[in-house]
């Protein structure tokens, strides 16, 4: 079984990948609700354009995306060089450029899944919430929120899932550095590239198919808790 | 209490332009689908922003276009109750019920409210429950502890009944009723069912087409002969407020005392001295000239014919005043120009005792009658 176990770089392309997979994920999740609340909720001018923009990167090449990002967020791009001089934060060949890459992958599948949530939400509880003395604010979080949570947790499943296999937006954007942006589908990639590394290959594989099973797990495991707190009819 | 609307507001073709003040009891918003209740009392709430006019509870400025106010809804303290429960599918039965008293920062003898209302709702048994394990009744109770628990100025109830059978709306009359006479809130109550505001409202606003037909007193509103055709010819009646005499347990009966005078019907379960509402319908009410005799009908009652209503085909309303209480008939216009029922005319009226609507039989009045006087006819 020696074949098995993971080489150090091995590793440390797995661990780089749920780190992005994470990040991308949560630091998404704040944009995906408030967009989702836009697009489900929000009657305003440009709407239709906000929903083009949010699923473009489902519909174009990852490369395309990629690219886009690179001269966006690029060290001497317009926003990348903002960041930069401004905050210190650098995407540009770093692992934060990958979770970057993979959370714009992941975005529109995390805004689907939500606002279809929210738009299943009957806006007359959030009304009675009003009546009973709650404001706005409060009517999200103790109405809306709670009943939306099966859609977030189903987005949010997604969007990691999503983040896990990104190669094309990745590998343009941040190129392929072992340790700071070899995710797991690029390190399968470079050992696809080399002579006798089936075997890494195939035990990266197998590590992407349990992780995928892991997640799915959960949110079936999320999703029928979500259910049962709601007990829905 | 006093509420005082004064609204106009466009519906698309629908114009609402009403302008009524009552005083404290309940209230009952009454007229057909379409009159323009739910649109009044989702005004009253701050759900619709009307286009011109104000709302004003105890002085408390909740809307006044002219002024450029608007109490947002969140901030009126106006307790609502809807059609459809609304309970929050996430919460408990207690979440529900606590969920407004939480933001009404009113933390002082919350146990003390929670245990009055709960007793007064008969909810306690459901208290760990989720709202999709109660039944229509048991939601429409926990509506109405949860809008009370919120410490409201004012009570909306957009027929609360009306999606329930009859048994469930059975079953929640009485704790209305208790509600009305226990609670110092003030409660405006939309319906479109006769037997439910003769039962429960201590004042009526007709409303039709969005406009104010009538106001004034239970007893006043539903014996007006003009308002039959809004009220529904069929459903047209008087009420009568009656006193428990005694029980015949030989022939099951029970007998009641009124100014009308006395009547007998079928055992009704509560104790000698209870004071109730009877409704009598004006199709179940026969006229006669003389004092009838071998006669199987029970209760005879003498009057004097008051007033007669407009012809409608062949039918007329004819309004009996028996010594000072109000009753209603409906007979053929051959029959009234065949006894001579002219304004003045003596006669007896006949009600067969299983015809009281046992509906609209209502429980204990407050002691101190039913207190209307506030209540202005505009």
């Amino acid at each position: 079984m020696e074949w098995l176990s993971l080489s150090p770089e091995e590793w440390t392309a797995v661990h780089l990948s749920l780190k992005v997979a994470l990040v991308a994920t949560v630091v998404a999740l704040p944009f995906g609700i408030a967009v989702a609340m836009l697009l489900g909720r929000g009657r305003f001018w440009g709407h239709s354009l906000l929903n083009g923009l949010v699923l473009l990167p489902l519909i174009l090449p990852p490369v395309v995306t990629g690219y886009i990002l690179l001269i966006l967020f690029g060290r001497r791009g317009p926003i990348g060089s903002f960041l930069a001089d401004y905050f210190g934060i650098v995407f540009s060949f770093r692992w934060t450029g990958a979770a970057l890459a993979c959370g714009i992958m992941g975005f529109p599948l995390m805004v689907r899944a939500i606002r279809l949530s929210i738009e299943a939400v009957d806006a007359r509880l959030e009304e009675a919430a009003g009546t009973l003395g709650a404001s706005r604010a409060w009517v999200f979080l103790t109405v809306t929120l709670p009943l939306i949570l099966p859609g977030i947790i189903a987005g949010m499943i997604l969007c990691f899932a999503k983040a896990m296999g990104e190669f094309g937006a990745t590998i343009t954007f941040v190129s392929n550095i072992p340790g700071e942006t070899q995710t797991l589908p690029s390190a399968i990639y470079t050992f696809t590239q080399v002579p006798g590394g089936d075997l890494g290959a195939f035990r990266l594989t197998l590590v992407s198919v349990a992780i995928a099973m892991l997640a799915l797990f959960a949110s079936e495991v999320m999703a029928r808790y979500a259910n049962r707190r709601l007990d829905i009819e | 209490m006093t509420l005082a609307v004064d609204i106009r507001h466009r519906l698309g073709s629908f114009a609402l332009d009403t302008r009524f003040e009552t005083g404290s009891g309940l209230i009952a918003l009454f007229g057909r689908s379409g009159a323009g209740k739910t649109s009044i009392i989702n005004i009253i709430a701050g759900l619709i922003r009307p286009e011109q006019g104000s709302v004003t509870v105890d002085g408390t400025v909740l809307v006044d276009t002219k002024s450029g106010v608007f109490v947002a809804k969140h901030r009126r303290r106006v307790g609502y109750v809807f059609q459809e429960g609304r309970l929050f599918p996430h919460l408990t039965v207690r979440q529900n019920l606590l969920y407004g008293r939480w933001f009404a920062r009113k933390t002082k003898g919350l146990g003390d409210d929670l245990d009055r209302v709960v007793d007064m709702l008969g909810i306690a048994g459901l208290l760990d429950r989720r709202p999709a394990r109660l039944s229509g009744g048991e939601k429409q109770r926990v509506a109405i502890g949860r809008a009370l628990l919120a410490d409201p100025r004012l009570l909306l109830m957009d027929e609360p009944l009306a999606s329930l059978d009859d048994e469930r709306k059975a079953e929640i009359l009485p704790y209305i009723e208790r509600l009305r006479d226990q609670s110092k809130i003030p409660v405006v109550y939309v319906s479109h069912s006769v037997a439910e505001v003769a039962r429960l409202a201590t004042a009526v606003v007709v409303l039709s087409e969005g406009k104010v037909a009538a106001v004034g007193p239970t007893s006043e509103i539903m014996q007006r002969l003009d308002l039959f055709p809004l009220t529904g010819r069929a459903e047209a009646g008087a009420v009568i407020e009656a006193t428990v005499e005694r029980h015949d347990d030989r022939f099951g009966l029970t007998e009641l005392k009124s100014r009308a005078g006395a009547w007998r019907l079928p055992r009704l379960e509560a104790p000698v001295g209870t004071r109730l509402r009877l409704r009598v319908r004006a199709r179940d009410v026969m006229l006669s000239k003389s004092a009838p005799e071998d006669l199987s009908a029970l209760n005879i009652l003498p009057g004097v014919v008051a007033e007669t209503g407009p012809p409608e085909g062949s039918i007329i309303q004819i309004r009996v005043d028996c010594n000072g209480e109000t009753l209603l008939a409906r007979v053929t216009r051959y029959s009234a120009e065949r006894l001579g029922l002219v304004e003045g005319a003596q006669v007896y009226a006949l009600v067969k005792s299983v015809a009281l609507d046992r509906r609209s039989l209502s429980g204990p009045i407050p002691a101190g009658g039913v207190p209307d006087s506030e209540a202005s006819d505009l």
